[in-house]
């Protein structure tokens, strides 16, 4: 199962060296991580989606407590929140299917922020299903490139 | 007042109350190894970082206070490693300091430049690079306390040259307050009383403790527990003297070469009390045959990581255990367990523990005699391996910090050193490290540092002309297939004659090769006050150690018999 838990760190240099230190000496596999400034600046938030059951889980929120850079870890399966995730896609376009990609990136509500004569490129946000349906109606294009953010998350209210 | 970075490195040394430091100093540490010239703090000078890495956990383990130890950048820091890998697997509190290449030069593969603090991450419980030295007198603040608090461990200080000569006002703050580091002490009142309840009404308890109740000095708070509740107390590696010897209640060693009613108390209890200790695989054995019975498993630790890593606590209580041991005591009721204790009894009777005692000189019997000699009131330290083992089944350490131990990572060449650094602790007491011929050269340099500091230390080595632990395995599952275990065959003279090395050294060296010479040799040594001794026992070189639960078994599938 996967799972978002986001850590408040202190923003200094070593402090993401520490976590993945951390994931690859405990064979705990990262399936995204972001990092960034919070509203205090010497404090950072970084978001992680891992795969686990809760008893893998529930150690990697005490490990991650338990270094000293790590101000508070929450987890977010049990709380809602809101999930974000960005993709640019460079989709292969011509003459003849401009129109329908255009077509689909509309519905989906995602940005063209780049057109060539043969590609087009496109800014989508949102949650991973969201993204990762757009990205199965553009394949069949064919998809050229693709670059994620990763997923940030932020609990409601 | 403006003070250098060498010189708040010694303020900063001295408000935190250090005496002694050991290490080798280096190119880029010469400005602090200036300021200590004249500082006053006792500098011991090894022959290798290792060693002056064990000497600081050595002095940890035996004082309780923080050991000290010092190192230039590159090959300096590197050859602490395994140092503060030995002592983070154990939780002792280290801070260790390294010269670093200058700031500019950071990144640029300098001469006897290292990623110090990249290389040390995973095997301290933090650690700082200081780039500026304002941050400097702050962070020395910072690192005795992460290291000394919560579940103690090394912390690594790495200080480039350039920021040791740099000047600024020193400042020392009254509390150290980190917002990202806040270890819980006092256990949950909710969680106690649930464990006191169920204490109160188990019937076949047990109490298996760790070095985790040595840390906490909470030996006399266990002892008043296990009398009050009647629960008979099994003890790990690192536990060893935190529970009296002699006391009805004590089974000894758990695990892999504990006692066989130990274990199988573990596999019979209704209640597991765990204290201090993690649930590793050398106590479990084989995880999924792990206590059967126990209706209930109570876990008090103060690192929460521990609690249902590998044995799901169903009573998790995370604090010190010294605070929630002394909340217990006054929570459960005086009862006795007559009928656990007899069925325990009978397990002693059916499988009694001991060896084969004819006229060879077996290795136990060494141990045996220094127990008898010295009653349990010396300080013993040992390296890793059979004579480990045998140390622990036979040497019956009479209080805390009297059996000092590589138990987590098993460094074999620890126990000279730690031996070295645990007399700079405890000047007035015997301590003996007991050693074998595999493991004493492997830090066997230090006997320069021994004798020049007039270190009075008997080292004790059992001389089985082998890798004993491994020569014993491949005996036992592999077929007595002995590969690259022998470390000179029958018919070759001994090599080294640790006689004539410890003379060379200006030691003092004594070998027995027959059982009746071994209570004289022993007595001998003991009257040696100025300088290390060596004892060079040789042994039967196919003893075993046993009982043993064969990796991959559960606890109670032990095989005993006398070895």
């Amino acid at each position: 199962m996967k799972h978002t838990l986001s850590a408040l760190v202190e923003n200094k240099s070593g402090v993401l060296a520490r976590i993945s230190t951390l994931f690859a000496a405990r064979g705990y596999n990262i399936d995204s991580l972001t990092v960034g400034e919070t509203e205090d600046p010497s404090v950072s938030r970084m978001t992680i989606t891992v795969r686990g059951d809760s008893k893998i889980l529930e150690q990697i929120e005490k490990q991650l407590n338990k270094l000293v850079d790590i101000i508070k870890v929450f987890e977010y399966s049990e709380t809602k929140h809101i999930e974000r995730d960005m993709a640019l896609i460079k989709v292969q376009a011509n003459k003849t299917n401009r129109s329908e990609i255009l077509q689909i990136v509309d519905i989906f509500r995602a940005d063209i922020i780049d057109v060539c004569h043969e590609t087009l490129m496109v800014e989508i946000t949102g949650d991973e299903e969201k993204i990762q349906a757009l990205i199965d109606m553009l394949k069949p294009f064919g998809i050229k490139e693709m670059v994620r953010t990763g997923i940030v998350a932020m609990a409601r209210g | 007042m403006q003070k250098t970075g060498s010189e708040i490195f010694i303020e900063s040394l001295k408000k935190e109350n250090v005496e002694i430091m050991f290490g080798i100093p280096g190119g880029q540490i010469l400005p602090i190894f200036d300021a200590i010239y004249d500082s006053g703090i006792k500098f011991i000078l090894t022959r290798h970082e290792q060693g002056a890495a064990h000497m600081a956990d050595g002095y940890a383990r035996s004082t309780g206070k923080v050991g000290v130890c010092v190192a230039t950048s590159g090959p300096g820091a590197a050859n602490l490693v395994t140092g503060l890998a030995t002592a983070y697997m154990d939780s002792i509190p280290i801070v260790a300091f390294t010269g670093q290449v200058p700031t500019h030069l950071i990144g640029n593969d300098a001469f006897q430049e290292a990623d110090t603090t990249g290389i040390t991450r995973p095997v301290t419980k933090h650690n700082f690079l200081v780039k500026d030295v304002k941050d400097l007198a702050e962070t020395i603040q910072q690192a005795f306390y992460i290291a000394s608090s919560g579940r103690p461990g090394p912390v690594l200080i790495d200080i480039p040259a350039d920021v040791q000569r740099a000047s600024t006002e020193f400042a020392w703050k009254e509390k150290v307050e980190i917002r990202s580091y806040k270890p819980t002490f006092k256990g949950h009142p909710f969680q106690i009383k649930k464990l006191a309840d169920a204490i109160n009404t188990a019937e076949r308890p047990v109490l298996y403790v760790g070095g985790g109740v040595i840390i906490s000095n909470a030996s006399a708070e266990l002892l008043e527990l296990a009398e009050k509740s009647g629960i008979p107390v099994t003890t790990t590696l690192m536990a060893m003297g935190a529970f009296p010897p002699d006391n009805e209640l004590n089974l000894g060693m758990l695990g892999m070469h504990g006692m066989y009613w130990a274990n199988h108390a573990m596999q019979n209890a209704d209640l597991i009390i765990a204290v201090g200790s993690r649930f590793d695989d050398r106590c479990t054995g084989r995880l999924s045959g792990f206590a059967p019975k126990a209706k209930i498993i109570a876990h008090v630790d103060i690192d929460p990581t521990s609690i249902s890593k590998n044995v799901v606590a169903h009573i998790p209580l995370v604090g010190d255990a010294k605070s929630i041991l002394t909340e217990l005591v006054k929570q459960v009721n005086k009862k006795k367990h007559s009928e656990w204790l007899k069925q325990i009894n009978q397990w002693k009777k059916e499988k009694p523990f001991g060896y084969k005692d004819d006229s060879k000189l077996r290795p136990q019997f060494v141990i045996e005699k220094i127990t008898e000699l010295t009653g349990g009131d010396a300080i013993v330290t040992t390296e890793v391996g059979q004579h480990q083992m045998w140390a622990a089944q036979f040497y019956k350490a009479k209080h805390p910090r009297y059996f000092i131990s590589s138990g987590g990572l098993g460094t074999m060449g620890y126990g000279f050193p730690a031996a070295i650094g645990a007399k700079f602790g405890n000047p007035k007491k015997i301590v003996i490290d007991i050693s074998g011929d595999g493991s004493f050269q492997m830090n066997v340099q230090e006997l320069a540092t021994a004798v020049i500091n007039k270190v009075n230390i008997i080292v004790c080595i059992l001389n089985n002309a082998h890798l004993g632990m491994v020569r014993q395995w491949q005996e036992m599952f592999y077929k007595h297939r002995y590969s690259a275990v022998e470390l000179f065959t029958h018919s070759e003279k001994p090599v080294p004659d640790f006689v004539k090395l410890a003379q060379a050294y200006g030691a003092e060296g004594y070998r027995a090769t027959k059982k009746d010479q071994v209570i004289a040799t022993l007595e001998k040594a003991l009257k040696v006050k100025d300088k290390p001794v060596i004892l060079d026992f040789i042994v039967e070189q196919e003893e075993n150690v046993l009982p043993m639960v064969p990796a991959g078994a559960a606890l109670h599938e032990i095989i005993t018999g006398l070895a």
